[in-house]
């Protein structure tokens, strides 16, 4: 199984990874970050290692590992 | 397990200044990808514009060169001649190239400098608050467009792309869209095109990247891509156009 | 070529072989009169030096490329003549905020506007003063003859160099046009000049060390004021260093003429017909214009002597208020001009000496 590692205070908050994952494994956090916005939470449930993801993210917050 | 995805070695791990949602963000990865891909890290130098990516060199991680709003191919010319095995490209934001560099943009080409250019359309001026630019499609409202751009007044949007393929000394000019995984997968093959364009001595190769500026656009950062799809891309296909 | 041997040069022509004998290996520029034999000379003789020469599509885009070459370490220069430089002020200014050598040259014409293409020295402000945004500084020199234009810009090459600075030749449409005999290889020919020293700040791709950034933006509040005090001190110090001037029978002078470039040739001339006449007249030729030569109008200013300085330009008094504000009201200074292609002849200079000493 693969997994990704999200940066949480990098992250802006777009929620651009959020609309391609094919897994629905990336919702938004309830918590916020130092910069005072949601990001990304990863479910770690089904992920297959696409990418899209970290593809489409444009902060560079996430790694993916397969 | 491997990574199979991390950030690149020539995009520093720093916060940008950028808006949430913001394609620069994306074009800065993929050109430092390429740049490491092809291995020229060392031997490359980035002309950076006057615009919201003033500051890229703080991103990227080799040697930039800035250039005055508009100058950007001039002052790359002169690094080129004199560094011909050097490689050099310019990142240049509409205004900077379609509007105010016009003469310089299109004499370079002309010239058919060995040059790559990274042309971000995104409709506006995004540093100045969300002005008309050159590109603006009509009926967009902007801060200095607050009716929509009326072609009667303001023009059409100035396919400055296709103009530039008329040149005989331009080698390739591709557009290219950030709007989805794919059309970001394309993005990056089209801007490696144009880098080893120039490491073979082909010449002028420019890509002009449709890209989200969701704060002056005033939509989210999703429903701007979607815009880009849907409305932008009527006015600016993307696909190779020389 | 044999060593002192003379060879009949144009100031134009002048100032472009010894940009090329100070190793500038690269010049853009854009045709205007009265400088066209520079890019002219340049278009025929850059590449067989091993140099690059564009005629660019502008004067904007000839400074631009000028800031590029520069940033990739290479002495590089640019010419023009007045309308034309008055494009190039906001790229002058980014050469002094990225703290770039360039040799920028101006063969004025007359102005405002298109004016016409008889001599003047009206850009005087503009040079000096700082002609784009932000407070900066260019070294301006102002050769008189067309052995001084191939010697001075030598020494630009050198200044601009030595303190990261765009160094400004500032003749005009005489001195661009007229020909004269020149020493290319003399004794002001400094072999130092073409074994110019790397420039580590370069962009030239970052192998082997960290990456260069050349710039002139800080956005972060404090940042520019800490560079732009950085940049003061260093104007203080080539202001101690670098005045430069002519000075001609000053010592017993009553009356001391000042002109800079062609105008002080005439200047000298009425000074010499003045002493034929038993008036003790001299001269004074600021070379440099910035820095101004301070120091001698300064110390003449406080000298026990009666004495008036008369200020002669082919301007309405540009330059004046740099001798004012070097003699600081202590002694009288009058003022002498003509502008719009006229030029002050000798006579006029006598005639106002004379009557300025009976008054």
């Amino acid at each position: 199984m693969a997994y990704i590692k999200l940066d949480r205070e990098k992250c802006k908050g777009c929620m651009l990874c959020i609309s391609v994952c094919p897994k629905g494994q990336l919702k938004e956090d309830k918590g916020l970050n130092k910069k005072g916005i949601r990001p990304v939470r990863f479910l770690d449930k089904d992920c297959s290692g696409c990418a899209f993801c970290a593809i489409i993210c444009p902060d560079c917050c996430i790694e993916v590992y397969k | 397990m491997k990574k199979i995805f991390g950030r690149t070695r020539s995009l520093r791990g720093v916060d940008t200044h950028y808006c949430q949602g913001c394609g620069h963000g994306v074009v800065h990865r993929l050109i430092a990808e390429v740049i490491d891909e092809l291995n020229i890290r060392e031997i490359t130098i980035g002309v950076t514009p006057v615009g919201c990516a003033v500051v890229a060199y703080d991103y990227w991680d080799f040697d930039c060169v800035e250039s005055a709003h508009g100058r950007g191919l001039a002052v790359a010319t002169a690094i080129k001649r004199l560094q011909p095995d050097k490689i050099v490209f310019t990142y240049q934001g509409d205004g900077d190239l379609a509007a105010i560099g016009t003469a310089e943009t299109i004499h370079a080409a002309n010239r058919g400098e060995n040059l790559t250019v990274v042309f971000i359309n995104n409709t506006v001026y995004g540093m100045t608050g969300g002005q008309m630019a050159p590109t603006t499609l009509i009926g967009q409202k902007t801060a200095t467009s607050p009716l929509g751009r009326n072609e009667k007044t303001e023009g059409y949007p100035l396919r400055i792309s296709e103009l530039l393929a008329q040149l005989q000394g331009v080698y390739s000019v591709e557009r290219s869209s950030t709007d989805s995984v794919q059309g970001i997968l394309k993005t990056k093959n089209a801007i490696k095109a144009a880098f080893k364009n120039q490491m073979e001595n082909k010449g002028f190769s420019l890509v002009e990247v449709l890209s989200a500026c969701p704060t002056y656009w005033v939509l989210s950062p999703v429903e701007s891509l979607d815009w880009i799809k849907n409305t932008m891309s009527k006015v600016f296909p993307p696909g190779r156009i020389k | 070529m044999k060593r002192n041997q003379k060879i009949l040069l144009s100031g134009n022509e002048a100032v472009a072989k010894s940009a090329i004998d100070a190793g500038c290996r690269f010049y853009a520029g854009y045709p205007i009169t009265p400088q066209n034999e520079l890019i002219g000379y340049m278009a025929k003789n850059m590449a067989s030096s091993g140099g690059i020469f564009i005629q660019s599509e502008s004067e904007l885009s000839a400074i631009s490329m000028v800031f590029g070459a520069s940033a990739s370490g290479v002495r590089a220069m640019t010419s023009s003549s007045s309308p034309g430089i008055s494009l190039m002020q906001e790229e002058i200014s980014y050469i002094a905020g990225a703290e770039l050598p360039a040799v920028i040259v101006n063969i004025m014409r007359a102005g405002p506007g298109l004016g016409n293409i008889w001599p003047a020295q009206s850009d005087y402000f503009q040079a000096v003063k700082g002609g784009g945004q932000g407070d900066y500084h260019c070294i301006a020199l102002a050769p008189s003859s067309v052995q001084e234009a191939y010697d001075l810009t030598l020494e630009a090459f050198v200044l601009a160099d030595k303190y990261r600075i765009p160094a400004i030749i500032l003749g005009d449409a005489m001195l661009g046009q007229m020909m004269e005999p020149l020493v290319a290889n003399g004794k002001n020919y400094k072999p130092l000049a073409i074994s110019h020293k790397p420039k580590e700040w370069a962009a030239t791709g970052c192998f082997g060390r960290k990456p260069n950034v050349v710039k002139s933006f800080y956005l972060n509040l404090g940042d520019l004021e800490k560079f732009n005090l950085k940049l003061q001190k260093k104007y203080k110090n080539i202001k101690q260093k670098e005045q430069r001037c002519e000075a001609l029978n000053i010592n017993d002078a009553r009356i001391i003429l000042v002109a800079y470039g062609t105008m002080a040739r005439l200047a000298k001339e009425a000074m010499l017909s003045l002493r034929e006449k038993g008036i003790k007249a001299g001269l004074i030729r600021p070379i440099s214009l910035w820095p101004f030569p301070q120091k001698i109008f300064q110390r003449l200013a406080i000298s026990a002597k009666r004495l008036v300085f008369l200020v002669i330009e082919m301007s309405y008094g540009q330059m004046l208020e740099d001798v004012k504000l070097a003699v600081n009201g202590r002694r009288r200074v009058e003022f002498l001009g003509r502008s719009g292609g006229g030029i002050p002849t000798e006579e006029e200079i006598i005639k106002s000496s004379l009557s300025l000493l009976s008054s």
